[in-house]
């Protein structure tokens, strides 16, 4: 292993988000804590609790799986499309470097900042409502899981992308909606049964479920399933990286 | 003198070679043949220049020693460690200068160097990095961002990021493209002390006058083709053609007999008169009181070097 060049790749991309501090946390943090006033404390008063957690509670774990989510995936893919895109690639292609060590560089740095901002909103949280952690060992778990899976989904997206507007385009038109669809903001079983049905095929319903049953204990589906859905998802997406690295696609010719 | 030269070429034949490029094969996607068996063998402590046209597959023969691109058939050893299978002790001792000026606009200088050794899995090393810049003449520069740099600054950080690993071979890829005259001379510097520090330097460039002033061998590659692998001594001789070329006041249908040794061509008006400067007589003035005598007159005349091009086109013509 040449950890220096994990290291090296690791601490510049840390580096980055220091320098983009305003846009790397504060933005997010500003943006999540707009959720909790609207929906936790303007519409939260109006709708009584669900499964005896107070509404403004309910949706704190997926605010933080919304931050995680999307800034995972944002930030994997612009670690390494931005190197692509001024052609700095050339150096890390021509590094005595193994593809599992890039990945580990570039994935664990985006991962550490998503996971950082997913603490960050946890801590807000807990000044707008009553926080309780009923597995935290659990808690934790689904933290690391998820920042990991999105952050190599980012990654992927990173290498796939074609321009800037391709890397918007799946943490806005995709990552969002199916997290604001996937019981984000409430239990699925308030809707109507057919749509019940259709959001099982949203894989955020299950990091979502599982996330806030490590919390309250109250769950979509099974946590069971939760954990499982995130690991064949992990699963997919280190097979699609090991392809992409056996091809050499979009990164060597 | 024959002697001598013989011995030379033992002295390198014992020297096993720090690159060796065997049947070495490129076809990209497009369909395009980038390089078609390419054999090439560079020694240690050697600057070799390598020419040709824009496409010629230059780069991408760079690319993939460097692990850039993937070669699609033969092989390629660095310090006798196969590229694919030993990347990392062969990719260990290269440094590579790329032709675009690739650098992230945000870092310092300072942060960008201590990364790409960081890279190449060498220890962070303060004074080295410091002798480094000081060499290319960064140091003043070290804590600005690349963004506030000019390109000759830039390129210059570029051999900064590849020298500080420590490589045993430096590849430059068009080192001097756009870069001013003093800057080019601080980079042959430099090059010159890493000769002399034994590191092997493989460059490509437009410049035949860089690689006469620089480079111990030279070869030409078109079309993925090494069409020449020559000491550089040996090119020198065929850079020393000149042609002197007369235009004539009236067209000419034949060549006079009495011209016939100049070996002169005719292209409609144009009379051309090769010639080495490197002989001991060029024969000019000889040539013009003939050409007096057989009545013929000349409006004007021009005396053109051969260019890289010029002995790259008739190369190719050759084939």
């Amino acid at each position: 292993m040449n950890w220096r060049a994990v290291t090296a790749i690791y601490a510049f991309e840390m580096d980055r988000t220091r320098r983009t501090i305003l846009q790397s946390i504060v933005a997010p943090v500003i943006t999540t804590s707009l959720y909790f006033v609207v929906f936790g404390a303007a519409i939260g008063m109006r709708i009584q609790e669900i499964n005896g957690v107070q509404y403004g509670a309910f949706i704190v774990p997926g605010l933080v799986m919304l931050t995680l989510l999307t800034q995972s995936v944002t930030n994997a893919s612009f670690g390494i499309y931005f190197p692509r895109f001024t052609g700095t690639i050339y150096e890390v292609l021509s590094a005595p470097i193994s593809p599992f060590e890039i990945l580990i560089g570039y994935v664990g740095a985006a991962a550490t900042k998503s996971i950082i901002l997913g603490v960050i909103i946890l801590i807000t949280a807990a000044f707008f409502v009553p926080l309780r952690i009923a597995h935290p060992v659990w808690m934790v778990a689904f933290l690391l899981l998820t920042a990991a899976t999105f952050s190599l989904l980012g990654f992927i997206i990173g290498i796939w992308a074609d321009g800037f507007e391709q890397l918007q385009f799946v943490p806005l038109l995709l990552i969002t909606p199916l997290t604001f669809l996937g019981g984000t903001f409430y239990s699925i079983d308030v809707l109507p049964p057919a749509w019940q049905t259709v959001t099982l095929f949203n894989p955020v319903v299950y990091l979502v479920s599982g996330f806030r049953w490590s919390f309250y204990e109250i769950s979509d589906v099974h946590v069971g399933v939760s954990l499982a859905m995130t690991a064949v998802f992990l699963a997919v997406c280190l097979a699609l990286l090991g392809w992409i690295f056996k091809t050499g696609y979009r990164l060597k010719t | 003198m024959h002697s001598l030269q013989r011995s030379q070429s033992f002295e390198r034949l014992k020297i096993q070679p720090i690159l060796r490029i065997a049947a070495l094969e490129k076809r990209y996607a497009s369909g395009l043949q980038a390089l078609k068996r390419v054999d090439l063998e560079i020694s240690r402590g050697e600057i070799f220049a390598l020419l040709g046209p824009n496409g010629a597959g230059k780069t991408t023969l760079i690319n993939i020693v460097c692990g850039i691109v993937t070669p699609s058939a033969g092989s390629v050893t660095v310090g006798g460690h196969d590229i694919i299978t030993s990347y990392r002790a062969a990719r260990s001792l290269i440094g590579l200068v790329p032709q675009e000026l690739a650098i992230t606009p945000f870092e310092t200088v300072w942060q960008t160097v201590c990364f790409s050794r960081g890279l190449f899995g060498k220890p962070a090393d303060v004074a080295f990095t410091e002798k480094i810049l000081r060499d290319v003449a960064l140091w003043d520069r070290r804590n600005s961002k690349i963004v506030t740099l000019s390109g000759g600054m830039k390129r210059r950080v570029l051999i900064a990021k590849a020298l500080v690993h420590e490589p045993q071979v430096l590849f430059l890829d068009e080192p001097t493209a756009g870069v001013d005259v003093e800057l080019r001379q601080d980079m042959w510097q430099v090059v010159r002390q890493l000769r002399a520090a034994g590191v092997t330097i493989i460059l490509t460039t437009h410049y035949i006058e860089e690689a006469e002033l620089m480079a111990d061998r030279v070869a030409v590659i078109d079309k993925g083709e090494i069409i020449l692998v020559e000491e550089k001594r040996a090119l020198m001789q065929k850079m020393g053609q000149k042609r002197l070329t007369l235009h004539l006041s009236r067209p000419l249908t034949a060549i006079p007999p009495q011209l016939a040794p100049y070996q002169l061509a005719l292209n409609g008006r144009d009379l051309v008169y090769s010639y080495d400067t490197q002989a001991g007589e060029t024969r000019i003035t000889r040539l013009l009181d003939d050409l007096d005598a057989a009545g013929i007159e000349f409006k004007d005349l021009e005396t053109t070097q051969s260019s890289l091009e010029d002995i790259f086109v008739n190369l190719v013509h050759k084939k």
